[in-house]
């Protein structure tokens, strides 16, 4: 094997994505009412909430808008990442996941294409986001919007090994709701997007501390601190780390004709 | 030695021996009993001083030598030398001083002295008193116009504006304003006076020719309840182009188009803000924030809140020493 093939296959992996994205427009625009709900309308009642307390890597008080946004990057990049796991299991239900996986080239290199094409289309919605945010006054520096950029990328990877994991569990396609209720909801809601941290402590300490311990919270504070010019070694490096764990999961763990064998069973 | 190399020499040695901070701003505070000294280049604390009991009101000196403080608790007004940073005198007062303002011919200060119902007048080069003129009840803000024709203090419970003449010390008119004036704020050419009314939530705009009030206009900061919009500290730009209005306990400052009185923005602070100052440049505007316990710093630019400082408790009042 050498370069060129690894490139051909890497470029048509993308183009696949982006074919799929570009058939899809409309679920590209859709999927960003979500987070601008959360932003213009939930935000709205809790604007002042968060005057009280200067938290990093802010340098003064914040509107609850300016505190969520980073929060919101995440969850589109959460329920993408997630659409990207049930387009798998589709994909695999109709044989083009196994199609893919018949190339030659090792099933880790295929994977990881697949997942970082997931996350363009993902990151793109952020950027498109964070342009329409600027309407209710989140303003990060300028340099932050490029600061960001790695943040993004480490997270869609991750939040697509997890989903790429549970695509593996995912025995049939109908199983996708249950996705939403045990993994979505609950890594978004048990985390720093919506309200900080030393607040959930004041509430509750045992909340607190599954909050400290759901990989998204530390996702969305690498988010919120690169945006803000501020490096937060300690997110990237949970963040990076629980990557490496869950790609590693499930690239070895990935069997495309799973379905089958079941199914046949 | 050759010319350049002497000019060269000539400028370091003067960089060595200009002073360490670009600017320097005092804060009150008023529960700790001490003065912040923060540096208006990198908005950091750099000294607290100690100084006498609830220090609220403080202003400088017309040759930015000296700082005054109302020690409310003490009774008095205390002076603090800014080279050394020393309290170095203290001058009568009369009971409870909180605000106080100082006549251009940096000689008069009017303090208000609110249990008593007066305005005192002091002469700090000999510390005489030279009058206590009969105002409203609670007196509460005091001003100078820059021409130093008027004096003007607002009364909390009387709701007024007394104009004081600076020549005769007896108060020539009397203007009706919102409930509980706090704040008088005089344009650089005098001719313009802005006031804050607390719990009228309203600031009035007084024509100081004619002395009758011109415009009075009331703020709404969104997702704040009204009763909590409470207008107290005023600054203006000398160009003219803006005023800022410290809204309180809405935790906001309203930045107005001092032209058209209309409110352009306004910008989230700490809690319970109170007093504001521009720096020499008028490129910041420092504001106390009592309840949070800091100061945050304003870009006048780009209209925007780049920092908040923590201080001492209770934050009261703020002064940039432009010579610094």
């Amino acid at each position: 094997m050498n370069a060129t093939q690894y490139w051909h296959c890497f470029i048509g992996i993308q183009t696949r994505e982006w074919l799929r994205f570009w058939q899809q427009r409309t679920r590209f625009a859709s999927a960003l009412v979500r987070p601008l709900l959360w932003l213009v309308v939930f935000a709205a009642g809790f604007r002042a909430v968060l005057g009280i307390s200067i938290i990093p890597p802010y340098e003064t008080y914040i509107t609850y808008e300016t505190y969520i946004a980073p929060g919101l990057c995440g969850m589109i990049i959460l329920f993408n990442s997630m659409q990207g796991a049930l387009s798998m299991v589709y994909d695999r239900e109709l044989g083009s996941m196994r199609v893919l996986l018949m190339s030659p080239l090792p099933r880790p290199f295929l994977l990881v294409t697949k997942l970082l094409a997931m996350g363009v289309v993902s990151i793109g919605q952020v950027y498109v986001f964070l342009l329409l945010a600027l309407l209710v006054d989140v303003e990060p520096p300028a340099w932050g919007y490029l600061a960001v950029l790695p943040a993004l990328i480490l997270t869609s990877l991750m939040l697509g090994a997890l989903g790429l994991l549970i695509a593996t569990w995912i025995k049939q396609l109908e199983n996708f709701a249950g996705v939403m209720n045990f993994v979505i909801f609950p890594m978004f809601f048990m985390s720093s997007a919506l309200y900080p941290l030393w607040r959930m402590n004041e509430a509750s300490p045992w909340l607190y501390w599954v909050c400290q311990f759901n990989p998204f919270t530390h996702a969305v504070e690498a988010i919120r601190f690169s945006l803000y010019l501020e490096w937060n070694p300690m997110a990237f490096g949970i963040t990076a780390g629980v990557t490496v764990v869950l790609a590693l999961l499930a690239t070895t763990g990935f069997r495309p004709q799973r379905t089958r064998i079941l199914g046949t069973a | 030695m050759k010319p350049f190399l002497k000019t060269t020499l000539m400028a370091s040695l003067i960089g060595l021996s200009a002073p360490a901070f670009a600017g320097l701003a005092y804060v009150s505070n008023e529960k700790d009993n001490t003065l912040s000294v923060i540096d208006t280049e990198t908005h950091e604390v750099v000294e607290t001083i100690e100084v006498g009991k609830r220090p609220r009101g403080i202003l400088l000196s017309k040759d930015y030598t000296r700082l005054y403080i109302c020690a409310s608790d003490d009774d008095t007004v205390q002076v603090l030398d800014l080279a050394t940073r020393k309290i170095v005198d203290t001058l009568p007062s009369g009971e409870d001083p909180e605000q106080f303002a100082l006549h251009p011919n940096n000689k008069h200060l009017y303090i208000a002295n609110e249990d008593d119902a007066i305005v005192t007048v002091v002469d700090v080069t000999n510390k005489d008193v030279l009058a206590q003129i009969d105002v409203g009840i609670e007196p509460e803000g005091m001003a100078v116009s820059p021409n130093g024709k008027w004096a003007v203090n607002t009364s909390e419970t009387t709701s007024m504006l007394h104009w004081i003449n600076t020549e005769t010390f007896k108060i020539e008119k009397n203007i009706v304003v919102g409930q509980r004036p706090r704040h008088v704020e005089f344009t650089n050419d005098s001719r313009i006076a802005w006031a804050s009314a607390e719990i009228g939530g309203t600031v009035h705009i007084i024509d100081v020719d004619s002395l009758e009030q011109i415009h009075e206009m009331s703020f709404k900061v969104p997702g704040v309840n009204q009763d909590r919009v409470q207008p107290v500290g005023i600054e203006l730009t000398s160009d003219g182009k803006y005023a800022f209005v410290a809204l309180g306990p809405s935790n906001h400052v309203a930045v107005v188009d001092a032209r058209t009185y209309e409110v352009l923005d306004y910008l989230l602070v700490g809690a319970r803000v109170w007093q504001l100052d521009l720096d020499k440049d008028e490129k910041y505007l420092y504001t106390t924030n009592g309840v949070s316990g800091d100061v945050s710093v304003i870009d006048v630019e780009d209209l925007k809140v780049i920092k908040s400082i923590k201080v001492g408790r209770y934050p009261w009042g703020v002064v940039i020493d432009p010579s610094s």
